[in-house]
């Protein structure tokens, strides 16, 4: 087996083989993979018996399920109101810049994706970003940066 | 001194050691459900997510329900643009709104209990699963037959419409279902559901600590208690605020803005856009324009041709895509406006525009849709030299 495969056994062991696991077993691949491959939602519409399609249809609702692929470290700049007025779209080009993508795009060595999020809820906090799950609020140009060299150091 | 003319409030916030939410919990349950259910009646609570339903008739109407299966859910799905008291809430003073689901629980008769928080807020879910383990082994000792779990979201804004989000927890698309039945009727798994805002349901706990009447003496007639306030956008202090409700405009302004306050959006994207000169006339709260808590501010510098260009943008990705009205009408809008400001369109196409929001606001099926016409008309009407020129 695959370690797509052990993985969604292990989800569906944990969560349970009813409709209502969907969204947890596919939040759980997502957390791993970063995104859901043809394969896994195969997979999982085999363990739920569900159809296929049925199993994209949902995961492609949701904006964090991704179902292309996306890097180790996905970066989600707030780009709503509030965000929008405190500058957002300098720490948007700050990090094009430095990562040398453009937002919607993946780094050649897939360890990170750039996208724009809509409210993130840190409106008298913003500018704000996401990476993974991790919230940044209040970045500056040079704080953005610094927080992605993090990510660089780390061995990932 | 313009010294705070608004009365600020610490009920969501404050902590009294000597009746913790769980010595509230031991102490409600003592009472019968149905004088529970009159308590909440009596304090006036509406709804704190934006709707403004009556917390006690949704409470009353789900334990009429007969059914063996019943939930309480804590929507936590807070999405509204400029909306931003939920999370610190569920930070704060997480022990509130589980004391809150299981009087709820108590009261209508349900076994489980789910808190759905959005996505974005996953960082709140490693230290909110710990309180509400210490919580869950609190009933366990009390020999309570109540559970509560926690989902998360994955992004979407329209699960935060109750049904959509009872969709979302079924494992599906996040398709807004048609009304009636209502939750009450046929909520989570087609069972009576009650489904609260998570600021409601501390209200409720503490409506239940300090009794009705104290909470009542708050607000006006027609916008009994307190409020937490979300203030964003041109305001040197940002932040969340405990307000009473019914306040003038003007007074919250006096008090928060720049001094060059030129518009407040009152509710978030989906709210209303009330300009300076009206300031003087506008009263925050169901008799007025009523708020899920977003006020943002906007001083002289903004234009407000970016601000309706930034909440169409928002509506036209978050809509769900499921009714034509809402899909097709958020991108028209946004499309209109651009041709407008571009001069590929004459100016008289804006009441085009504006009617086309009101086909919306008949025809859309959820409170997404049906609510762009707030937005649109109240910027384009009052700002229409900026959205033209």
């Amino acid at each position: 087996m695959t370690n797509t495969e052990n993985l969604i056994l292990d989800l569906v062991e944990k969560h349970g083989r009813e409709r209502n696991s969907l969204m947890p077993i596919l939040q759980g691949v997502v957390s791993q993979e970063k995104f859901l491959s043809e394969e896994a939602m195969i997979a999982i519409a085999r363990e739920l018996d569900l159809s296929a399609a049925d199993v994209y249809g949902t995961a492609s609702f949701y904006t964090f399920l991704d179902t292309v692929p996306r890097g180790k470290n996905i970066i989600r700049v707030c780009k709503t109101i509030s965000c929008h007025m405190r500058n957002k779209d300098e720490i948007i080009g700050v990090l094009e810049d430095q990562l040398k993508i453009k937002v919607g795009e993946t780094t050649h060595d897939k360890r990170f994706t750039l996208l724009t999020a809509n409210c993130l809820g840190w409106c008298h906090k913003g500018p704000v970003m996401l990476v993974n799950d991790e919230v940044y609020p209040e970045v500056t140009p040079q704080k953005a940066i610094e927080i992605v060299e993090e990510f660089m150091k780390k061995n990932n | 001194m313009e010294q705070l003319q608004l009365k600020k409030v610490d009920i969501i916030f404050g902590w009294d050691e000597k009746l913790t939410p769980i010595d509230v919990y031991d102490k409600t349950i003592k009472k019968s459900p149905d004088s529970v259910i009159l308590d909440m009646i009596d304090s006036g609570l509406k709804g704190r997510g934006g709707a403004g339903f009556p917390t006690g008739l949704k409470w009353k109407f789900t334990r009429n329900e007969d059914s063996a299966e019943k939930y309480v859910i804590c929507n936590a799905d807070e999405g509204e643009p400029g909306t931003f008291k939920d999370r610190e809430i569920l930070d704060r003073v997480p022990e509130k709104v589980l004391a809150g689901m299981a009087i709820c629980a108590y009261v209508i008769g349900a076994k489980e209990g789910y808190i759905y928080v959005r996505g974005e807020y996953n960082f709140l879910l490693k230290g909110l699963q710990k309180k509400v383990d210490i919580f869950n082994k609190q009933l366990q000792e009390r020999k309570v037959d109540f559970t509560i779990y926690l989902r998360s979201g994955s992004g979407a804004y329209v699960c935060g419409e109750e049904s959509a989000l009872f969709e979302s927890m079924e494992g599906k698309r996040g398709e807004p279902r048609n009304k009636p039945p209502y939750p009450t009727v046929a909520g989570y798994n087609s069972k009576p559901t009650v489904i609260n805002n998570v600021e409601t349901l501390v209200y409720t706990s503490e409506i239940c600590r300090m009794g009705p009447e104290k909470f009542k003496a708050l607000g006006t007639f027609d916008s009994r208690g307190s409020k937490v306030f979300s203030v964003s956008g041109d305001t040197p202090i940002a932040g969340i605020y405990e307000l009473e409700l019914g306040m003038q405009l003007k007074d919250f302004v006096e008090e928060f803005a720049d001094g060059d306050a030129k518009a407040v959006q009152i509710g978030g994207a989906s709210g209303h856009c009330v300009p300076r000169k009206k300031f003087n006339e506008t009263v925050i709260g169901f008799e007025g324009i009523p708020t899920g808590g977003s006020m943002m501010i906007f001083n002289s510098t903004r234009s407000m041709y970016n601000v309706l260009h930034d909440y169409l943008e928002f509506f036209t990705e978050e809509s769900c895509g499921q009714c034509t009205p809402c899909r097709v009408g958020c991108q028209q809008l946004l499309k209109g406006i651009e041709a407008v400001k571009k001069g590929e369109k004459p100016p008289s196409y804006l009441e085009d525009l504006k009617k086309l929001t009101l086909t919306m606001k008949i025809a859309a099926k959820c409170g997404l849709g049906q609510s762009v016409a707030n937005p649109f008309i109240s910027i384009v009407d009052n700002f229409k030299e900026e959205i033209i020129y």
